[in-house]
């Protein structure tokens, strides 16, 4: 376990138990377990809504085993082997940077460099000083066409470059949610520049 | 049967076997590391491959591929020996190259393996990775830059001690074998991750850098720290036990051993009387053997026999327990007990008394009654095979008696002998569970005997057995679970009030003029007459010798060859692994040497010849290590009386110190701290 802080207790809040209420119906008596990694991500959802800060704390961790009738180091075990689960506090804007190699070859060197200028986080996993930015790499989160990829939060922003991160966290700053998707505007993954195919091809009206 | 051949070589194995055993059917040796007997298959390691003839031409992992009819396996082609080379060098690539600081080093299946199936040399010269340590306790010891991820200890800790607190946290390079929260590990089997795990990772706390294997002498025996009977290994270096370590026994503790029972060792060089005392003018003065058997015939002379008494305790061997009654009849006494607990056991017949069922049997049971009676504590071993039956599925527990987490669910349906009324007249619900059970077991603790009204608590429960069935003529479902190793020994030769005789709270209070106490600490020595001269005969400085006239040093059970009947009336030996410290002698040989400076000698001078008395006495001491199972023939119970509506105490507060020896030895006192005083203090 990494040092941090822990709440003394945790809770579910009125919004989650809803959701949790329709989760466990899908799994009969005695399954209950099955249903971890979406209690999991409840609790993480809750502590981004509540308290500002997406994590699992240990004490949410415990509180499922109790519900999911599990010896709690299976719900550690759990949480700790899947990356997006946060074991410690994160900031507001989690940013998560894909370095592999799609991305590292259009230009994720920049991206990071441009988060760590606006940010002024030195490594990774860390917090900067406002508590608004955690810097996380990841590895390729499957959104190659448009690399490179900033992922804020549950958000894609793609086609990044230096220029366009360093809009981007501004913005954040100022407290604007900018409109997730490639930031050069092109439509989904659509060829840059508009369309190169099918451009000359005349429907007849039905 | 399913017909296998392995490297040319035609063996059956059962349906549903893995290739792995049709291996060791074979008698071809498998290196593995995650591949364990007892527990589920997780087959990780890789380490087992094997080729397979009209497979896929790759190797398999041979201990999570079942076989089929007519399969050929092969275990020394290249391609076998390249790919297990691989998976060695593979493993060896974060594992540090530290066996010479290591204890695990001569008996580490890493490093046999490595010689056996690995290359000459290393091609990584990359860096390690390197994993921090653990705290699991005052018992394990964690170096986890050395764990090779097997997870056996995982699974040992869910599947076997019942206890799910181990786990894998992360993953990939990053993956980490631990608590992920820091805790002591809550088992009283722990000790058993040292066995199992196959490198260095988890070993011995107390026994850190203490000895190398080969430097020790070992010796096979019973132990006695409880009444299971668990075989044991005594391991010694010179005129010191440094170890004890399980030996297979599948009848009784498989190859496991509780906490206690192999922790303890350090107690056995504490608190150890090494020479003879004797009070002069209101001191205890060092002498000499004959000056303490003068003072003993001294104070005897003139004394009437029924004024003189003897009670043993809880670790004492047969042969000694014998030799200090055939003392009390030479001198004209029936004051003899060895229930120094006051615990009402009727020794009148011997299923009365014993463990019916027997260990092994407990598989077969399908419902079980637990009267005062909390196995974890009184015997973690009886417990573990109560676990192991529930986890096939089918099994009800019930428990009377203080409730408790005996790591499988228990129903608690009372704290006292007046549920047994309502089982007993089919009112209470569990009652018909009992009677629909093929199997039922009824199983009565010594807190439920240890009472006023104990007799009639022993009566109901042999009652109720009978009443649901559970006394077939196939099926024995009664059962006493002792907390003494030396109680069924003493009970089979009768070491118990003789006509007239009068019993431990009797000899209390100058019911007797002189009281020789046979290795007996569980007493309260306070309610011994301030008249009564006291004889403490045993080999710790606790409860005993603080209140003896004379002190006669003893032998601990690692330091005399001993017989011991346990819990369910098996009979074993122990072996002598060294000599007693000091002054100190063989129990039986002490008993014989005073009986002949009275002039009364006792009619054996060896072993041998004590031990043919023995048989005589009672024909069971004749079947060493057999327990034949057996029905019920006669189904008429103990007498019985009154019971009381006061609930049941727990018959073991602590775990940890029970006993002279677990109270001497500073691991348990640190195992008392660690696990037993929060559990106190939260309690007030
Ligand atoms: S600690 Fe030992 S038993 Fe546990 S996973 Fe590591 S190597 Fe295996
Ligand atoms: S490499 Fe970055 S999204 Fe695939
Ligand atoms: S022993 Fe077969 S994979 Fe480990």
């Amino acid at each position: 376990m990494t040092e941090h802080a822990e709440p003394a207790s945790f809770a579910f809040d009125a919004e989650s138990e809803a959701k949790i209420t329709k989760v466990m119906a899908k799994y009969p008596a005695g399954k209950q377990a099955s249903a971890v990694l979406p209690l999991l991500d409840f609790a993480q959802r809750q502590m981004g809504r509540v308290t500002g800060s997406a994590w699992v704390p240990k004490v949410a961790m415990d509180e499922i085993a109790r519900r999911l009738e599990m010896a709690p180091i299976r719900v550690y075990e759990v949480a700790t082997f899947y990356f997006m689960f946060n074991m410690a506090p994160v900031g507001k804007y989690h940013l998560q940077l894909c370095t592999t190699t799609p991305c590292w070859l259009r230009g994720s060197d920049d991206v990071v460099a441009a988060c760590r200028k606006a940010t002024g986080i030195k490594g990774w996993k860390e917090t900067s000083e406002d508590g608004l930015f955690t810097m996380t790499e990841v590895e390729c989160v499957g959104a190659c066409v448009n690399a490179p990829i900033l992922q804020v939060n549950d958000d894609f922003f793609e086609d990044m470059d230096a220029e366009s991160t360093e809009k981007l966290l501004a913005a954040l700053r100022r407290g604007e949610y900018p409109t997730p998707g490639s930031v050069t505007g092109r439509q989904t993954s659509a060829p840059e520049g508009g369309a190169t195919t099918l451009t000359t091809l005349n429907f007849p009206a039905e | 049967m399913v017909k296998v051949t392995v490297d040319g070589i035609d063996v059956d194995v059962p349906p549903g076997s893995n290739v792995l055993q049709a291996c060791e059917a074979a008698g071809k040796e498998v290196p593995r590391f995650c591949y364990h007997e007892r527990l589920s298959v997780a087959g990780n390691c890789r380490m087992c491959l094997v080729e397979i003839e009209k497979a896929p031409p790759k190797p398999f992992a041979s201990c999570a591929y079942p076989v089929n009819e007519g399969m050929v396996v092969h275990t020394d082609t290249p391609m076998v020996k390249k790919a297990r080379a691989g998976v060695m060098e593979f493993l060896l690539i974060n594992h540090p190259l530290d066996c010479p600081i290591c204890d695990q080093g001569g008996e580490c299946d890493l490093q046999d393996q490595a010689v056996g199936y690995g290359r000459d040399g290393s091609r990584y010269t990359e860096a390690k990775r390197a994993v921090k340590d653990k705290d699991l306790g005052p018992l394990v010891k964690t170096v986890m830059t050395r764990c090779i991820q097997c997870t056996r200890c995982i699974r040992f800790s869910a599947e076997i001690a019942g206890t799910p607190e181990l786990g894998a946290t992360a993953r990939g390079e990053s993956m980490e074998v631990g608590t992920y929260v820091q805790m002591a590990l809550t088992s009283e089997l722990s000790g058993n991750l040292i066995d199992i795990c196959p490198v260095g990772a988890l070993t011995s706390k107390p026994y850190a850098f203490v000895a190398r294997p080969w430097e020790l002498k070992k010796t096979d025996s019973v132990d006695v720290l409880d009444a299971v009977g668990t075989n044991i290994r005594v391991d010694a270096r010179g005129p010191e036990v440094l170890r004890i370590l399980p030996r297979l026994n599948e009848d009784v503790n498989e190859e496991w051993l509780a906490d206690k029972s192999r922790f303890s060792v350090d107690g056995l060089k504490r608190r150890r009387l090494d020479s003879v005392w004797v009070k002069r003018d209101g001191k205890l003065v060092k002498s000499g053997w004959e000056d303490a058997f003068e003072a003993i015939d001294a104070r005897l002379k003139g004394v009437a026999g029924e004024r003189i008494g003897a009670i043993a305790g809880d670790l004492c061997d047969a042969e000694s327990m014998l030799a200090l009654k055939d003392l009390m009849s030479a001198l004209g006494s029936a004051n003899t007990d060895c229930r120094q607990d006051g615990a009402a056991l009727d020794g009148t017949r011997r299923e009365f008394y014993t463990f019916n069922t027997s260990i092994a049997g407990i598989e077969a049971a399908d419902a079980i009654l637990l009267v005062g009676c909390n196995p974890r504590r009184e015997a973690p071993l009886i417990n573990a095979r109560v676990l192991k039956r529930w986890r096939t599925g089918g099994l009800k527990v019930a428990s009377v008696g203080p409730v408790a987490d005996l790591t499988y669910p228990v129903e608690a349906i009372g704290e006292g002998p007046a549920v047994l009324a309502g089982l007993l007249d089919g009112s209470h619900p569990f009652a018909s569970v009992l009677k629909a059970a093929k199997h039922p077991m009824v199983i009565v603790g010594q807190g439920a005997l240890r009472r006023a009204d104990g007799a009639a608590v022993l009566a109901s429960a042999w009652k109720l057995a009978e009443t649901v069935g559970a006394l077939g003529a196939e099926w024995h479902g009664f059962n006493v679970l002792h907390t003494a190793a030396a109680r069924v020994g003493g009970l089979d030769l009768g070491f118990l009030p003789g006509a007239g005789g009068k019993n431990v709270a009797a000899m209390m209070g100058g019911g007797v003029d002189v009281l020789w106490l046979l290795g007996t600490d569980e007493i309260d020595t306070t309610k011994i007459g301030a008249d009564t001269f006291v004889i403490y005969q045993g080999h710790h400085g606790d409860a005993g010798a603080a209140r003896a006239d004379v002190i006669l040093p003893g032998a601990a059970y690692t330091e005399k060859n001993g017989t011991y009947v346990n819990t369910e009336g098996r009979v074993q030996r122990g072996q002598l692994a060294i000599y007693p410290p000091g002054e100190a002698r063989e129990d039986w040989k002490i008993l014989r040497a005073f009986s002949g400076w009275l002039g009364k000698p006792l009619p054996y001078d060896s072993i041998e010849a004590l031990r043919d008395r023995l048989e005589t006495v009672n024909p069971v001491f004749a079947r060493l290590d057999i327990l034949p199972r057996f029905g019920c023939a006669d189904v008429a119970g103990p007498a019985g009386g009154e019971m009381s509506p006061v609930a049941f105490e727990p018959a073991v507060a602590n775990y940890y110190q029970t006993d002279v020896i677990s109270r001497a030895s500073p691991t348990m006192a640190e195992c008392t701290a660690t696990y037993v005083a929060p559990l106190k203090a939260a309690a007030e």
